[in-house]
Protein backbone atom coordinates (compact mmCIF):
# COMPACT_ATOMS: atom_id res chain seq x y z
CA UNK A 1 0.00 0.00 0.00
CA UNK A 2 1.04 3.58 -0.63
CA UNK A 3 1.80 5.82 2.30
CA UNK A 4 0.62 9.04 0.66
CA UNK A 5 -2.87 10.38 1.29
CA UNK A 6 -5.47 8.86 -1.02
CA UNK A 7 -6.80 11.12 -3.79
CA UNK A 8 -10.31 10.49 -2.56
CA UNK A 9 -11.14 9.60 1.02
CA UNK A 10 -14.66 9.21 2.41
CA UNK A 11 -15.68 8.14 5.90
CA UNK A 12 -19.29 7.58 6.85
CA UNK A 13 -20.40 9.56 3.80
CA UNK A 14 -24.16 10.19 3.75
CA UNK A 15 -26.46 11.86 1.23
CA UNK A 16 -30.10 12.41 2.03
CA UNK A 17 -32.77 14.06 -0.11
CA UNK A 18 -35.55 14.89 2.32
CA UNK A 19 -36.66 11.59 3.82
CA UNK A 20 -34.82 9.50 1.23
CA UNK A 21 -31.31 8.30 2.00
CA UNK A 22 -29.41 7.85 -1.26
CA UNK A 23 -26.00 7.15 0.28
CA UNK A 24 -26.00 5.58 3.71
CA UNK A 25 -22.59 5.91 5.32
CA UNK A 26 -19.88 4.65 2.97
CA UNK A 27 -16.10 4.52 3.40
CA UNK A 28 -14.01 4.87 0.24
CA UNK A 29 -10.30 5.32 -0.51
CA UNK A 30 -9.03 5.85 -4.02
CA UNK A 31 -5.27 5.96 -4.58
CA UNK A 32 -3.44 7.83 -7.35
CA UNK A 33 -3.28 5.92 -10.62
CA UNK A 34 -6.01 3.52 -9.66
CA UNK A 35 -9.09 2.62 -11.70
CA UNK A 36 -11.79 2.42 -9.07
CA UNK A 37 -15.37 1.35 -9.65
CA UNK A 38 -18.75 1.57 -7.96
CA UNK A 39 -20.72 -1.46 -9.13
CA UNK A 40 -24.41 -1.64 -8.38
CA UNK A 41 -27.90 -1.58 -9.83
CA UNK A 42 -29.81 1.61 -10.66
CA UNK A 43 -30.74 3.45 -7.47
CA UNK A 44 -27.84 2.04 -5.44
CA UNK A 45 -26.54 5.57 -4.71
CA UNK A 46 -23.69 5.55 -7.23
CA UNK A 47 -24.58 8.80 -9.00
CA UNK A 48 -25.21 10.64 -5.72
CA UNK A 49 -21.77 9.50 -4.56
CA UNK A 50 -20.21 10.70 -7.80
CA UNK A 51 -21.85 14.13 -7.51
CA UNK A 52 -20.43 14.49 -4.01
CA UNK A 53 -16.97 13.44 -5.19
CA UNK A 54 -17.38 15.90 -8.08
CA UNK A 55 -17.67 18.70 -5.46
CA UNK A 56 -21.08 19.71 -6.81
CA UNK A 57 -23.40 18.14 -4.28
CA UNK A 58 -22.63 18.80 -0.59
CA UNK A 59 -22.59 15.69 1.64
CA UNK A 60 -25.34 15.52 4.24
CA UNK A 61 -23.04 13.87 6.76
CA UNK A 62 -19.66 12.21 7.11
CA UNK A 63 -16.18 13.16 6.03
CA UNK A 64 -15.03 13.70 2.46
CA UNK A 65 -11.60 14.80 1.20
CA UNK A 66 -10.83 15.07 -2.49
CA UNK A 67 -7.23 15.69 -3.55
CA UNK A 68 -6.59 16.46 0.11
CA UNK A 69 -9.15 19.29 0.07
CA UNK A 70 -12.56 19.78 1.65
CA UNK A 71 -15.24 20.16 -1.07
CA UNK A 72 -17.37 22.37 1.21
CA UNK A 73 -14.57 24.95 1.28
CA UNK A 74 -12.48 24.34 -1.82
CA UNK A 75 -15.08 23.26 -4.43
CA UNK A 76 -13.63 25.36 -7.28
CA UNK A 77 -10.04 24.27 -6.54
CA UNK A 78 -11.07 20.62 -6.51
CA UNK A 79 -13.14 20.89 -9.68
CA UNK A 80 -10.20 22.54 -11.44
CA UNK A 81 -8.37 19.21 -11.17
CA UNK A 82 -11.26 16.87 -12.00
CA UNK A 83 -12.66 15.68 -15.31
CA UNK A 84 -16.35 14.80 -15.19
CA UNK A 85 -18.30 12.55 -17.56
CA UNK A 86 -21.90 12.58 -16.30
CA UNK A 87 -24.47 9.87 -16.82
CA UNK A 88 -26.36 11.93 -19.41
CA UNK A 89 -24.25 13.79 -21.98
CA UNK A 90 -24.43 17.54 -21.37
CA UNK A 91 -22.68 18.90 -24.42
CA UNK A 92 -23.68 22.31 -25.78
CA UNK A 93 -25.84 21.34 -28.76
CA UNK A 94 -25.68 24.86 -30.19
CA UNK A 95 -21.91 24.60 -30.62
CA UNK A 96 -19.73 22.60 -32.98
CA UNK A 97 -17.69 19.63 -31.79
CA UNK A 98 -14.46 21.66 -31.62
CA UNK A 99 -16.18 24.68 -30.03
CA UNK A 100 -17.42 22.47 -27.20
CA UNK A 101 -13.80 21.84 -26.26
CA UNK A 102 -12.51 25.38 -26.85
CA UNK A 103 -15.28 26.98 -24.80
CA UNK A 104 -14.85 24.50 -21.94
CA UNK A 105 -11.12 25.13 -21.63
CA UNK A 106 -11.77 28.77 -20.74
CA UNK A 107 -13.51 27.85 -17.48
CA UNK A 108 -10.18 26.43 -16.31
CA UNK A 109 -8.31 29.63 -17.12
CA UNK A 110 -6.14 27.96 -19.73
CA UNK A 111 -4.48 30.18 -22.35
CA UNK A 112 -6.23 30.07 -25.71
CA UNK A 113 -3.23 28.55 -27.51
CA UNK A 114 -2.99 25.73 -24.96
CA UNK A 115 -6.70 24.95 -25.23
CA UNK A 116 -6.49 24.98 -29.02
CA UNK A 117 -3.57 22.54 -29.05
CA UNK A 118 -5.14 20.23 -26.46
CA UNK A 119 -8.49 20.29 -28.26
CA UNK A 120 -6.84 19.04 -31.44
CA UNK A 121 -4.96 16.32 -29.54
CA UNK A 122 -8.09 15.24 -27.71
CA UNK A 123 -10.18 15.10 -30.87
CA UNK A 124 -7.52 12.80 -32.29
CA UNK A 125 -7.51 10.74 -29.08
CA UNK A 126 -11.28 10.17 -29.26
CA UNK A 127 -11.14 9.67 -33.03
CA UNK A 128 -13.26 12.70 -33.92
CA UNK A 129 -10.69 14.84 -35.75
CA UNK A 130 -12.67 14.88 -38.99
CA UNK A 131 -15.88 15.88 -37.15
CA UNK A 132 -14.49 19.03 -35.47
CA UNK A 133 -16.61 21.45 -37.47
CA UNK A 134 -19.85 19.45 -37.25
CA UNK A 135 -22.79 20.26 -35.02
CA UNK A 136 -22.90 17.99 -31.94
CA UNK A 137 -26.42 16.89 -32.86
CA UNK A 138 -25.16 15.08 -35.94
CA UNK A 139 -22.95 12.74 -33.86
CA UNK A 140 -23.95 9.19 -32.93
CA UNK A 141 -24.44 8.28 -29.27
CA UNK A 142 -20.98 6.72 -29.04
CA UNK A 143 -19.35 9.77 -30.63
CA UNK A 144 -21.14 12.15 -28.24
CA UNK A 145 -19.90 10.04 -25.35
CA UNK A 146 -16.34 10.21 -26.68
CA UNK A 147 -16.62 13.98 -27.11
CA UNK A 148 -17.84 14.27 -23.50
CA UNK A 149 -14.76 12.32 -22.44
CA UNK A 150 -12.49 14.56 -24.53
CA UNK A 151 -14.09 17.61 -22.90
CA UNK A 152 -13.49 16.11 -19.44
CA UNK A 153 -9.78 15.87 -20.30
CA UNK A 154 -9.32 19.48 -21.50
CA UNK A 155 -7.87 20.55 -18.11
CA UNK A 156 -5.49 17.55 -17.96
CA UNK A 157 -7.26 16.34 -14.79
CA UNK A 158 -5.75 14.30 -11.95
CA UNK A 159 -8.94 12.30 -11.59
CA UNK A 160 -11.59 11.47 -14.18
CA UNK A 161 -15.08 10.68 -12.87
CA UNK A 162 -17.22 8.60 -15.22
CA UNK A 163 -20.86 7.95 -14.33
CA UNK A 164 -22.17 4.96 -16.30
CA UNK A 165 -19.79 5.64 -19.20
CA UNK A 166 -21.26 3.12 -21.66
CA UNK A 167 -24.91 2.86 -20.65
CA UNK A 168 -27.14 3.06 -23.72
CA UNK A 169 -24.36 2.40 -26.24
CA UNK A 170 -24.27 -0.48 -28.71
CA UNK A 171 -21.63 -3.20 -28.15
CA UNK A 172 -19.23 -1.85 -30.78
CA UNK A 173 -19.35 1.69 -29.40
CA UNK A 174 -18.78 0.30 -25.91
CA UNK A 175 -15.62 -1.50 -27.01
CA UNK A 176 -14.25 1.64 -28.67
CA UNK A 177 -14.91 3.55 -25.45
CA UNK A 178 -13.34 0.88 -23.23
CA UNK A 179 -10.26 0.95 -25.41
CA UNK A 180 -9.94 4.74 -24.94
CA UNK A 181 -10.48 4.49 -21.18
CA UNK A 182 -7.93 1.70 -20.97
CA UNK A 183 -5.39 3.94 -22.68
CA UNK A 184 -6.11 6.72 -20.20
CA UNK A 185 -5.55 4.28 -17.37
CA UNK A 186 -2.23 3.25 -18.87
CA UNK A 187 -1.17 6.90 -18.96
CA UNK A 188 -1.61 6.92 -15.18
CA UNK A 189 -4.84 8.90 -15.03
CA UNK A 190 -6.90 7.98 -11.97
CA UNK A 191 -10.32 6.76 -13.05
CA UNK A 192 -13.40 6.58 -10.84
CA UNK A 193 -16.39 5.07 -12.53
CA UNK A 194 -19.84 3.76 -11.78
CA UNK A 195 -21.45 0.97 -13.72
CA UNK A 196 -24.14 -1.65 -13.51
CA UNK A 197 -22.35 -3.75 -16.13
CA UNK A 198 -20.18 -6.42 -14.58
CA UNK A 199 -18.17 -6.85 -17.79
CA UNK A 200 -17.34 -3.14 -17.73
CA UNK A 201 -16.23 -3.37 -14.11
CA UNK A 202 -14.11 -6.44 -14.88
CA UNK A 203 -12.54 -4.79 -17.93
CA UNK A 204 -11.66 -1.45 -16.38
CA UNK A 205 -11.46 -1.60 -12.60
CA UNK A 206 -8.40 -2.45 -10.55
CA UNK A 207 -10.57 -2.30 -7.48
CA UNK A 208 -14.25 -1.83 -6.89
CA UNK A 209 -16.96 -1.66 -4.31
CA UNK A 210 -20.30 -3.39 -4.72
CA UNK A 211 -23.04 -0.91 -3.78
CA UNK A 212 -26.59 -1.76 -2.86
CA UNK A 213 -29.25 0.50 -1.32
CA UNK A 214 -26.75 3.23 -0.47
CA UNK A 215 -24.31 0.94 1.30
CA UNK A 216 -21.13 -0.86 0.35
CA UNK A 217 -21.68 -4.62 0.35
CA UNK A 218 -18.13 -5.69 -0.51
CA UNK A 219 -14.80 -4.32 -1.68
CA UNK A 220 -11.83 -5.73 -3.59
CA UNK A 221 -10.37 -6.42 -7.03
CA UNK A 222 -12.74 -8.18 -9.45
CA UNK A 223 -10.72 -11.41 -9.10
CA UNK A 224 -10.66 -11.18 -5.28
CA UNK A 225 -14.38 -10.58 -5.07
CA UNK A 226 -15.11 -13.55 -7.32
CA UNK A 227 -12.79 -15.75 -5.29
CA UNK A 228 -14.29 -14.62 -2.01
CA UNK A 229 -17.98 -14.67 -2.87
CA UNK A 230 -18.31 -17.21 -5.66
CA UNK A 231 -16.94 -20.52 -6.93
CA UNK A 232 -14.56 -20.98 -9.83
CA UNK A 233 -17.27 -22.09 -12.25
CA UNK A 234 -20.99 -21.82 -12.66
CA UNK A 235 -23.25 -24.33 -14.33
CA UNK A 236 -26.41 -22.74 -15.76
CA UNK A 237 -29.35 -25.08 -16.23
CA UNK A 238 -32.36 -24.07 -18.29
CA UNK A 239 -35.68 -25.89 -18.20
CA UNK A 240 -38.73 -25.68 -20.43
CA UNK A 241 -40.90 -22.81 -19.18
CA UNK A 242 -44.56 -23.77 -19.31
CA UNK A 243 -47.30 -21.35 -18.26
CA UNK A 244 -48.91 -22.50 -14.99
CA UNK A 245 -46.17 -25.09 -14.31
CA UNK A 246 -43.65 -24.64 -11.48
CA UNK A 247 -40.43 -22.82 -12.50
CA UNK A 248 -36.83 -24.04 -12.30
CA UNK A 249 -36.83 -23.84 -8.46
CA UNK A 250 -39.03 -26.98 -8.59
CA UNK A 251 -35.89 -29.01 -9.44
CA UNK A 252 -33.84 -27.76 -6.49
CA UNK A 253 -34.95 -30.55 -4.06
CA UNK A 254 -34.10 -33.20 -6.68
CA UNK A 255 -30.59 -31.77 -6.84
CA UNK A 256 -30.11 -31.76 -3.05
CA UNK A 257 -28.03 -34.93 -3.27
CA UNK A 258 -25.63 -33.27 -5.71
CA UNK A 259 -25.04 -30.48 -3.20
CA UNK A 260 -24.72 -32.99 -0.33
CA UNK A 261 -22.04 -34.89 -2.20
CA UNK A 262 -20.05 -31.68 -2.46
CA UNK A 263 -19.90 -31.52 -6.26
CA UNK A 264 -21.95 -28.34 -6.16
CA UNK A 265 -21.45 -25.77 -3.39
CA UNK A 266 -24.85 -24.08 -3.62
CA UNK A 267 -27.75 -23.48 -6.00
CA UNK A 268 -29.39 -20.15 -6.89
CA UNK A 269 -32.82 -20.32 -8.52
CA UNK A 270 -33.64 -17.52 -10.97
CA UNK A 271 -37.02 -17.20 -12.68
CA UNK A 272 -35.66 -18.69 -15.92
CA UNK A 273 -32.77 -20.90 -14.82
CA UNK A 274 -30.79 -22.54 -12.03
CA UNK A 275 -27.22 -21.49 -11.23
CA UNK A 276 -25.06 -24.26 -9.76
CA UNK A 277 -21.95 -22.89 -8.06
CA UNK A 278 -19.13 -25.40 -8.35
CA UNK A 279 -15.37 -25.84 -8.65
CA UNK A 280 -15.82 -28.15 -11.62
CA UNK A 281 -18.63 -27.39 -14.05
CA UNK A 282 -18.34 -30.55 -16.12
CA UNK A 283 -18.50 -32.73 -13.02
CA UNK A 284 -21.60 -30.80 -11.96
CA UNK A 285 -23.29 -31.42 -15.33
CA UNK A 286 -22.54 -35.15 -15.01
CA UNK A 287 -23.85 -35.20 -11.43
CA UNK A 288 -27.08 -33.50 -12.51
CA UNK A 289 -27.66 -36.17 -15.19
CA UNK A 290 -26.84 -38.89 -12.66
CA UNK A 291 -29.48 -37.44 -10.31
CA UNK A 292 -32.07 -37.99 -13.04
CA UNK A 293 -32.63 -34.27 -13.79
CA UNK A 294 -32.68 -33.44 -17.50
CA UNK A 295 -32.51 -29.71 -18.24
CA UNK A 296 -33.19 -28.25 -21.69
CA UNK A 297 -29.63 -26.98 -21.81
CA UNK A 298 -26.64 -26.75 -19.52
CA UNK A 299 -23.88 -24.20 -19.87
CA UNK A 300 -20.63 -24.09 -17.92
CA UNK A 301 -18.96 -20.70 -17.49
CA UNK A 302 -16.54 -18.93 -15.16
CA UNK A 303 -17.91 -16.96 -12.23
CA UNK A 304 -18.39 -13.22 -12.79
CA UNK A 305 -19.15 -10.17 -10.71
CA UNK A 306 -22.80 -10.77 -11.53
CA UNK A 307 -22.57 -13.89 -9.35
CA UNK A 308 -20.86 -11.90 -6.62
CA UNK A 309 -23.69 -9.39 -6.70
CA UNK A 310 -26.32 -12.13 -6.63
CA UNK A 311 -24.62 -13.74 -3.65
CA UNK A 312 -24.34 -10.46 -1.76
CA UNK A 313 -27.80 -9.05 -2.42
CA UNK A 314 -29.94 -11.95 -3.59
CA UNK A 315 -30.77 -9.95 -6.72
CA UNK A 316 -29.40 -9.65 -10.25
CA UNK A 317 -27.60 -6.48 -11.38
CA UNK A 318 -29.59 -5.70 -14.50
CA UNK A 319 -33.29 -6.30 -14.13
CA UNK B 1 -23.53 33.09 0.05
CA UNK B 2 -21.05 34.40 -2.49
CA UNK B 3 -21.82 37.76 -4.06
CA UNK B 4 -22.35 37.69 -7.83
CA UNK B 5 -19.37 39.41 -9.41
CA UNK B 6 -17.54 39.36 -12.72
CA UNK B 7 -15.39 36.30 -12.51
CA UNK B 8 -13.68 34.00 -14.96
CA UNK B 9 -16.60 31.60 -14.63
CA UNK B 10 -19.14 34.31 -15.47
CA UNK B 11 -17.13 35.59 -18.43
CA UNK B 12 -16.59 32.04 -19.68
CA UNK B 13 -20.32 31.31 -19.66
CA UNK B 14 -20.99 34.64 -21.38
CA UNK B 15 -18.37 33.60 -23.95
CA UNK B 16 -20.01 30.20 -24.40
CA UNK B 17 -23.39 31.81 -25.10
CA UNK B 18 -21.80 34.32 -27.50
CA UNK B 19 -20.08 31.48 -29.36
CA UNK B 20 -23.48 29.83 -29.82
CA UNK B 21 -25.01 33.18 -30.80
CA UNK B 22 -22.51 33.52 -33.64
CA UNK B 23 -24.30 30.60 -35.31
CA UNK B 24 -27.72 32.26 -35.40
CA UNK B 25 -27.23 35.96 -34.76
CA UNK B 26 -28.83 37.07 -38.00
CA UNK B 27 -32.19 35.38 -37.49
CA UNK B 28 -32.20 36.24 -33.80
CA UNK B 29 -31.39 39.92 -34.22
CA UNK B 30 -33.88 40.31 -37.05
CA UNK B 31 -36.72 38.69 -35.13
CA UNK B 32 -36.04 40.81 -32.03
CA UNK B 33 -36.16 44.00 -34.10
CA UNK B 34 -38.75 43.28 -36.79
CA UNK B 35 -41.66 43.00 -34.36
CA UNK B 36 -41.15 46.38 -32.66
CA UNK B 37 -40.48 48.01 -36.04
CA UNK B 38 -43.79 46.61 -37.35
CA UNK B 39 -45.59 47.99 -34.30
CA UNK B 40 -43.85 51.32 -34.78
CA UNK B 41 -44.96 51.44 -38.42
CA UNK B 42 -48.51 50.22 -37.85
CA UNK B 43 -49.34 52.21 -34.73
CA UNK B 44 -46.97 55.13 -34.99
CA UNK B 45 -47.44 56.07 -38.60
CA UNK B 46 -51.15 55.30 -39.08
CA UNK B 47 -52.89 55.45 -35.73
CA UNK B 48 -50.44 58.17 -34.75
CA UNK B 49 -51.71 60.48 -37.47
CA UNK B 50 -55.26 60.16 -36.09
CA UNK B 51 -54.06 60.83 -32.55
CA UNK B 52 -52.06 63.88 -33.57
CA UNK B 53 -54.96 65.27 -35.63
CA UNK B 54 -57.37 64.72 -32.76
CA UNK B 55 -56.95 65.96 -29.20
CA UNK B 56 -53.32 64.78 -29.24
CA UNK B 57 -51.16 63.77 -26.29
CA UNK B 58 -50.50 65.80 -23.13
CA UNK B 59 -47.63 68.21 -23.74
CA UNK B 60 -48.19 68.27 -27.47
CA UNK B 61 -45.79 65.37 -28.14
CA UNK B 62 -46.22 63.60 -31.47
CA UNK B 63 -47.61 60.08 -31.09
CA UNK B 64 -44.59 58.59 -32.87
CA UNK B 65 -42.17 60.27 -30.45
CA UNK B 66 -44.35 59.07 -27.55
CA UNK B 67 -44.58 55.51 -28.81
CA UNK B 68 -40.96 54.88 -29.87
CA UNK B 69 -39.27 54.79 -26.40
CA UNK B 70 -42.17 52.73 -25.06
CA UNK B 71 -41.81 50.13 -27.79
CA UNK B 72 -38.06 50.01 -27.31
CA UNK B 73 -38.45 49.17 -23.62
CA UNK B 74 -41.33 46.74 -24.23
CA UNK B 75 -39.11 44.95 -26.77
CA UNK B 76 -36.38 44.74 -24.10
CA UNK B 77 -38.91 42.99 -21.85
CA UNK B 78 -39.75 40.51 -24.63
CA UNK B 79 -36.09 39.75 -25.32
CA UNK B 80 -35.42 39.26 -21.60
CA UNK B 81 -38.40 36.90 -21.37
CA UNK B 82 -37.33 34.97 -24.45
CA UNK B 83 -33.72 34.54 -23.27
CA UNK B 84 -34.56 33.71 -19.65
CA UNK B 85 -37.37 31.23 -20.15
CA UNK B 86 -36.63 28.32 -22.49
CA UNK B 87 -32.82 28.71 -22.46
CA UNK B 88 -32.76 28.52 -18.64
CA UNK B 89 -35.08 25.53 -18.47
CA UNK B 90 -33.12 23.89 -21.30
CA UNK B 91 -29.81 24.55 -19.59
CA UNK B 92 -31.08 22.74 -16.51
CA UNK B 93 -33.30 20.01 -17.94
CA UNK B 94 -32.79 19.51 -21.67
CA UNK B 95 -29.21 19.79 -22.89
CA UNK B 96 -28.07 20.32 -19.27
CA UNK B 97 -25.25 22.69 -20.13
CA UNK B 98 -25.60 24.33 -16.69
CA UNK B 99 -24.55 21.04 -15.10
CA UNK B 100 -21.48 20.95 -17.37
CA UNK B 101 -20.56 24.51 -16.34
CA UNK B 102 -20.83 23.67 -12.64
CA UNK B 103 -18.45 20.71 -13.10
CA UNK B 104 -15.71 23.29 -13.78
CA UNK B 105 -14.33 25.71 -11.17
CA UNK B 106 -17.33 27.98 -11.96
CA UNK B 107 -19.88 28.45 -9.19
CA UNK B 108 -23.64 28.90 -9.24
CA UNK B 109 -23.30 32.69 -8.94
CA UNK B 110 -20.89 32.74 -11.91
CA UNK B 111 -23.43 30.89 -14.00
CA UNK B 112 -26.17 33.38 -13.13
CA UNK B 113 -23.97 36.42 -13.78
CA UNK B 114 -22.81 34.97 -17.10
CA UNK B 115 -26.42 34.36 -18.09
CA UNK B 116 -27.44 37.91 -17.15
CA UNK B 117 -24.47 39.29 -19.08
CA UNK B 118 -25.67 37.46 -22.16
CA UNK B 119 -29.26 38.70 -21.68
CA UNK B 120 -27.87 42.22 -21.28
CA UNK B 121 -25.94 41.83 -24.50
CA UNK B 122 -29.05 40.64 -26.34
CA UNK B 123 -31.23 43.42 -24.92
CA UNK B 124 -28.69 46.12 -25.74
CA UNK B 125 -27.88 45.00 -29.28
CA UNK B 126 -31.58 44.57 -30.14
CA UNK B 127 -32.43 47.95 -28.61
CA UNK B 128 -29.56 49.67 -30.45
CA UNK B 129 -30.76 48.30 -33.78
CA UNK B 130 -34.34 49.33 -33.04
CA UNK B 131 -33.04 52.75 -32.07
CA UNK B 132 -31.34 53.07 -35.46
CA UNK B 133 -34.62 52.08 -37.11
CA UNK B 134 -36.67 54.65 -35.22
CA UNK B 135 -34.19 57.40 -36.05
CA UNK B 136 -34.63 56.40 -39.69
CA UNK B 137 -38.42 56.66 -39.20
CA UNK B 138 -37.96 60.18 -37.93
CA UNK B 139 -39.38 59.07 -34.58
CA UNK B 140 -36.55 60.51 -32.50
CA UNK B 141 -37.63 63.78 -30.90
CA UNK B 142 -34.05 64.69 -29.89
CA UNK B 143 -30.59 63.12 -29.44
CA UNK B 144 -31.69 62.39 -25.86
CA UNK B 145 -33.37 59.30 -27.31
CA UNK B 146 -30.01 57.51 -26.88
CA UNK B 147 -30.70 57.52 -23.13
CA UNK B 148 -33.42 54.94 -23.73
CA UNK B 149 -30.67 52.31 -24.07
CA UNK B 150 -29.67 52.19 -20.37
CA UNK B 151 -33.37 52.32 -19.47
CA UNK B 152 -33.99 49.32 -21.74
CA UNK B 153 -31.08 47.45 -20.15
CA UNK B 154 -32.32 48.07 -16.61
CA UNK B 155 -35.86 47.03 -17.58
CA UNK B 156 -34.52 43.94 -19.35
CA UNK B 157 -32.68 42.85 -16.20
CA UNK B 158 -35.72 43.62 -14.02
CA UNK B 159 -37.52 40.95 -16.07
CA UNK B 160 -34.64 38.59 -16.79
CA UNK B 161 -33.65 37.96 -13.16
CA UNK B 162 -37.09 37.00 -11.77
CA UNK B 163 -38.03 35.07 -14.94
CA UNK B 164 -34.77 33.13 -14.60
CA UNK B 165 -35.69 32.28 -11.01
CA UNK B 166 -39.14 31.15 -12.20
CA UNK B 167 -37.80 29.14 -15.16
CA UNK B 168 -35.27 27.33 -12.98
CA UNK B 169 -38.06 26.01 -10.76
CA UNK B 170 -40.36 24.70 -13.48
CA UNK B 171 -40.68 21.00 -14.21
CA UNK B 172 -42.04 21.58 -17.72
CA UNK B 173 -42.40 24.48 -20.13
CA UNK B 174 -46.19 24.96 -19.80
CA UNK B 175 -45.52 27.64 -17.17
CA UNK B 176 -44.07 29.92 -19.84
CA UNK B 177 -47.32 30.06 -21.80
CA UNK B 178 -49.09 31.17 -18.62
CA UNK B 179 -46.46 33.79 -17.87
CA UNK B 180 -46.69 35.08 -21.42
CA UNK B 181 -50.51 35.16 -21.43
CA UNK B 182 -51.14 36.56 -17.98
CA UNK B 183 -48.13 38.83 -17.44
CA UNK B 184 -46.05 39.68 -20.49
CA UNK B 185 -48.82 40.36 -23.03
CA UNK B 186 -51.11 42.33 -20.65
CA UNK B 187 -48.12 44.42 -19.57
CA UNK B 188 -47.14 44.99 -23.16
CA UNK B 189 -50.66 46.27 -23.95
CA UNK B 190 -51.61 48.15 -20.77
CA UNK B 191 -48.44 49.46 -19.10
CA UNK B 192 -48.14 52.72 -20.97
CA UNK B 193 -46.39 51.58 -24.12
CA UNK B 194 -49.22 52.62 -26.45
CA UNK B 195 -51.15 55.18 -24.38
CA UNK B 196 -50.79 57.02 -21.06
CA UNK B 197 -52.04 54.77 -18.25
CA UNK B 198 -54.18 57.73 -17.04
CA UNK B 199 -56.58 56.54 -19.76
CA UNK B 200 -57.24 53.36 -17.75
CA UNK B 201 -60.00 53.04 -15.11
CA UNK B 202 -58.54 54.10 -11.75
CA UNK B 203 -58.11 50.54 -10.36
CA UNK B 204 -56.24 49.38 -13.45
CA UNK B 205 -54.19 52.53 -13.48
CA UNK B 206 -52.87 51.59 -10.05
CA UNK B 207 -52.07 48.06 -11.20
CA UNK B 208 -50.15 49.54 -14.12
CA UNK B 209 -48.06 51.61 -11.68
CA UNK B 210 -46.98 48.39 -9.98
CA UNK B 211 -45.70 46.76 -13.16
CA UNK B 212 -41.97 47.04 -13.80
CA UNK B 213 -42.71 47.72 -17.47
CA UNK B 214 -44.58 50.95 -16.66
CA UNK B 215 -41.54 52.20 -14.73
CA UNK B 216 -39.22 51.20 -17.57
CA UNK B 217 -41.41 52.84 -20.20
CA UNK B 218 -41.86 56.01 -18.12
CA UNK B 219 -38.12 56.21 -17.47
CA UNK B 220 -37.21 55.76 -21.15
CA UNK B 221 -39.91 58.14 -22.36
CA UNK B 222 -39.04 60.80 -19.83
CA UNK B 223 -35.38 60.57 -20.80
CA UNK B 224 -36.10 60.63 -24.55
CA UNK B 225 -38.49 63.57 -24.36
CA UNK B 226 -36.46 65.44 -21.74
CA UNK B 227 -39.48 65.60 -19.41
CA UNK B 228 -38.13 63.46 -16.57
CA UNK B 229 -37.67 65.03 -13.15
CA UNK B 230 -35.15 63.76 -10.61
CA UNK B 231 -37.66 62.35 -8.11
CA UNK B 232 -39.50 60.35 -10.76
CA UNK B 233 -36.20 59.07 -12.18
CA UNK B 234 -35.17 57.91 -8.71
CA UNK B 235 -38.46 56.07 -8.17
CA UNK B 236 -38.32 54.33 -11.55
CA UNK B 237 -34.68 53.30 -11.23
CA UNK B 238 -35.15 52.25 -7.59
CA UNK B 239 -38.25 50.18 -8.34
CA UNK B 240 -36.63 48.43 -11.32
CA UNK B 241 -33.47 47.89 -9.25
CA UNK B 242 -35.60 46.21 -6.59
CA UNK B 243 -36.89 43.71 -9.16
CA UNK B 244 -33.33 43.03 -10.31
CA UNK B 245 -32.05 42.42 -6.78
CA UNK B 246 -35.03 40.30 -5.71
CA UNK B 247 -34.78 38.36 -8.97
CA UNK B 248 -31.07 37.68 -8.51
CA UNK B 249 -31.58 36.47 -4.93
CA UNK B 250 -34.42 34.16 -5.98
CA UNK B 251 -32.55 32.93 -9.07
CA UNK B 252 -29.49 32.04 -6.98
CA UNK B 253 -31.77 30.08 -4.68
CA UNK B 254 -33.46 28.31 -7.61
CA UNK B 255 -30.13 27.43 -9.20
CA UNK B 256 -28.74 26.03 -5.94
CA UNK B 257 -31.87 23.97 -5.40
CA UNK B 258 -31.86 22.52 -8.91
CA UNK B 259 -28.15 22.24 -9.65
CA UNK B 260 -26.18 21.93 -6.42
CA UNK B 261 -28.09 19.70 -4.02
Amino acid sequence: MRNEEPLIRARGLVKRFGEFTAVDGIDVDVAAGEAFGFLGPNGAGKSSTMRMIGAVSPPTDGELRILGLDPAVDGPRIRARLGVVPQTDNLDLELSVLENLLVYGRYFGLPRAVVRERADELLAFVQLTDRGGDKVDSLSGGMKRRLTIARALINDPDVVLLDEPTTGLDPQARHVLWDRLYRLKQRGVTLVLTTHYMDEAEQLCDRLVVMDKGRIAAEGSPAELIRRYSTREVCELRFPLVEGQPGPEHFVPELAAVVDRGVVERIEALPDRLLLYTADGDAAVAAVAAAGVHPLSSLVRRSSLEDVFLRLTGRTLVD
Amino acid sequence: MTAPVLTRGALSFFGQRLTAYRHFWRSSLISSVVQPVLFLAAMGLTLGVLVDRGRGLPGGVSYLAFLAPGLLVAAAMQTAFFESSYPVMGGIKWDRIFEAVLATPARVADLLVGHLLYVSFRVLTSAALFLAALVAFGAAASPLVVLTLPAALLTGLAFAAPITAFAARLENDSGFAGLQRFAIVPMFLFSGTFFPVSQLPAAFEWIAYLTPLWHGVSLARGLALGTLDGAAALIHVGYLGLWVVAGVVLALRSFRKRLAT
